[in-house]
């Protein structure tokens, strides 16, 4: 099958989802410009013009609003936030408005805004600009939240996204956009909820979501060479979570390391080593390991910026802790983002 | 090598500046962010999103210098030029770009996030808008009688923004608090007609400008030409005054334009972002230049001296350099210092 990149495959999805429904209009600061939003826009815009791919000023507090207003008049607004930091700003119309307008109104009819948000990655973007929000937009019922991390899903995910009857917030991290892979020419849709197994293993689950599953593969392959079989879960959707598969996952390996760039409290993780105790704690044959965050903003100083995120390297770790290995015998391994200078 | 001679702004009375020292003070920035430029693209090691106020200098140096010490500024992303105009360490600022521990914000926060407190430099941030807000809650403190108790009569705060930033909603919001409380906070509205790389008109309606908002809010408002670093100084010095008599906030829109990209050390206009004449015809009315002519028949000697000056301000930045590079990073053990008081 043909191989595209992850960027590539964000702008393929836009325009065949906007040639097959007029409704869609692609808006967000700079969506026409030269860089199209890391070239996830400008194909949509040399198809359909600024009607349809609108810049728009910043503002991103209304624009949220604004989006729920004409969404839920028969629009299809794609809203892109180049930093998903920015949504900050948008959190009441996402959260007060758009979540909630189904069941809050009687459910006579959803808010369908999908919204798209960048995590910054790498060159110390900082405390401000290289947030995951998972955990934080996972919390909220109403919301579907899904975190591509291969070019064919963010196709399938972004193509759902916008034939669904209710909000989406889309999160994709800079570090992925330059992944290439098979990507099926076809439109196609992948189906929220779903999570995939990324690397069949019997001896540890690393379940993982976005730049996360990459760095968890990298793992897998360092633990291959010592005879260690890691599982790779990739959760695909962070709302609805893929309980099911997570759990079969789990029952066959009895360890369990979840993986995320978001923090560990109240966080992704939390939420899934919480569905394994749930549902049978006994399954586990060792304690959950959470690979996270360390508990403080992003610094930007590069060696804090290296201490500060998770990578296969701490996967690695975590999954030979588990299996009563010496971590120490791991060998070192790079963060995947070492060697970015963006563009940012 | 001699002693490097510092530009006398910002100065601590509240008398006008020489032209003399605000065209030093816009040529040391100059210098210093060109140098930095060159560094940054060629070396890749300050390893954080730059935003170069390059052909911006005049509104920065013309507002600081009618700035007391004890003011605080406020900025948003493209700060460097504020922060050294308002006397913030150049050793400090160079060093936090290299995300050393020598940094003024200990090599946590980068280019966007500088603060130099003993200069009267608050804080600059990188979300749109944000510290409009925050300037606004700090003249709210300045308006207590609790603050001038400490011996500081009637601070001011002033934050600069760009045209960019007065579409957020925070915006709005503070300037109405402040109209409301009659705070004494300086608004300064940098419009150099982009955001990112969308112009103004794609962006607001035309005929109606940034000042007239501010004005529907009740707040005394002008817009004058932000290349002309006398015009500027004279602006800033009436609003200030304003503000600090307790007659409210007070809104500047100076117009100017940046030469660089957004973001980084390169041109844009190459490659076509914006149109190559609207740069040039800006490049003409560089600040720097039309301040050596106006002193140029006054002051036959100004040439020589603004070349002294060049020579003085790229050893100056060059030994923040050298001294940033010789400083040590932060220690991973003490990653999580700072998250809370200890
Ligand atoms: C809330 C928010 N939205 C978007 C951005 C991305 N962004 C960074 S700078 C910028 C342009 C701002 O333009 P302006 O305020 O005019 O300042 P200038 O860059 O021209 O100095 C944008 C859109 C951001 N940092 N924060």
């Amino acid at each position: 099958m043909r191989k595209i990149a992850y960027f590539q495959a964000i702008g393929e999805a836009t325009v065949q989802a906007m040639e097959a429904d007029p409704r869609i209009v692609v808006a967000g600061q700079g969506v026409d410009d030269h860089k199209g939003v890391y070239g996830t826009t400008t194909d949509a815009f040399a198809r359909f013009g600024p009607a349809r791919v609108r810049d728009i000023p910043n503002g991103e507090n209304a624009f949220a609003g604004i989006a729920v207003g004409a969404a839920t008049t028969g629009m299809r607004p794609l809203v892109v936030h180049t930093r998903d930091d920015f949504m900050f700003l948008a959190m009441d119309g996402i959260f007060n408005l758009a979540a909630k307008w189904r069941y809050m109104f009687g459910d006579r009819g959803g808010a369908p805004v999908v919204m798209r948000g960048i995590v910054g990655r790498g060159w110390g973007q900082g405390a401000t600009h290289s947030q995951s929000l998972q955990s934080l937009f996972g919390h909220f019922p109403g919301l579907y939240v899904v975190t591509p991390a291969s070019p064919s899903d963010a196709k399938g995910l972004l193509m759902n996204a916008l034939r669904s009857e209710d909000p989406v917030v889309i999160l994709e991290n800079r570090g992925l956009y330059e992944l290439t892979g098979e990507v099926s020419e076809e439109p196609f849709t992948v189906p929220f909820g779903k999570g995939r197994i990324a690397r069949a293993g019997t001896d540890v689950t690393v379940v993982a979501a976005s730049l996360m599953v990459h760095e968890a593969e990298r793992a897998a392959d360092a633990l291959a060479l010592r005879g260690v079989r890691a599982e790779v879960v990739d959760v695909r959707s962070i709302r609805p979570l893929d309980d099911a598969l997570i759990l079969e996952s789990v029952a066959r390996t009895g360890r369990l390391v979840v993986a995320d760039t978001s923090w560990a409290r109240y966080g992704l993780a939390a939420e899934v080593a919480a569905v394994v105790a749930e549902h049978d704690p006994g399954m586990l044959r060792a304690p959950v390991r959470r690979v996270t965050l360390a508990d403080c903003p992003a610094p930007v100083s590069w060696p804090l910026e290296e201490a500060f995120n998770p990578g296969a390297e701490s996967v690695l770790h975590a999954c030979l802790e588990l299996l009563g290995e010496e971590p120490g015998n791991g060998p070192r391994m790079e963060h995947v983002m070492k060697g970015f200078v963006g563009p940012y | 090598m001699s002693p490097v001679e510092q530009p006398r702004t910002p100065r601590q009375d509240d008398g006008p500046a020489d032209l003399a020292d605000l065209l030093h003070a816009m040529v040391r920035i100059r210098v210093a962010e060109e140098t930095i430029g060159d560094v940054y693209r060629d070396e890749q090691e300050m390893r954080t999103p730059v935003h170069f106020s390059i052909g911006q200098e005049a509104t920065a140096v013309g507002v600081c210098a009618a700035l007391r010490r004890e003011d605080l500024v406020y900025g948003g992303h493209r700060c460097h030029a504020q922060y050294l105009a308002k006397g913030g360490d150049l050793d400090a600022m160079v060093a936090e770009l290299y995300g050393r521990r020598t940094g003024c914000a200990a090599g946590r926060g980068g280019s966007v996030h500088l603060t130099d407190l003993e200069a009267g430099f608050g804080a600059s941030s990188a979300i749109l808008g944000e510290m409009i807000a925050v300037a606004t809650g700090a003249a709210w403190t300045f308006a207590e009688p609790f603050d001038r108790t400490e011996g500081r009569l009637g601070r001011i705060a002033v934050t600069f923004f760009g045209d960019g930033a007065s579409e957020e909603g925070v915006f709005h919001e503070s300037l109405n608090f402040a109209s409301l409380h009659r705070l004494p906070v300086l608004y300064v509205c940098e419009n150099n007609q982009y955001s990112l790389s969308s112009g103004l008109a794609a962006r607001q309606p035309a005929g109606h400008s940034i000042t007239d908002r501010a004005r529907g809010y009740g707040i005394t408002a002008r817009r004058l030409d932000g290349n002309d670093v006398v015009a500027v100084h004279e602006a800033a010095r009436e609003a200030v005054r304003h503000c600090r008599e307790g007659r409210g906030p007070y809104f500047l829109e100076l117009d100017t334009y940046r030469w660089r990209e957004h973001v980084g050390p390169n041109r844009d206009h190459e490659q076509g972002v914006r149109p190559a004449a609207d740069v040039e015809s800006w490049m003409r009315r560089c600040p720097v230049r039309r301040a050596t002519e106006a002193l140029r028949a006054t002051d036959p000697g100004i040439d020589a001296r603004v070349a002294t000056w060049t020579r003085q301000a790229r050893a100056e930045v060059n030994a923040a350099i050298d001294a940033a590079k010789a400083s040590p990073f932060p220690a991973v053990s003490d990653l999580l210092t700072g998250t809370y008081a200890t």
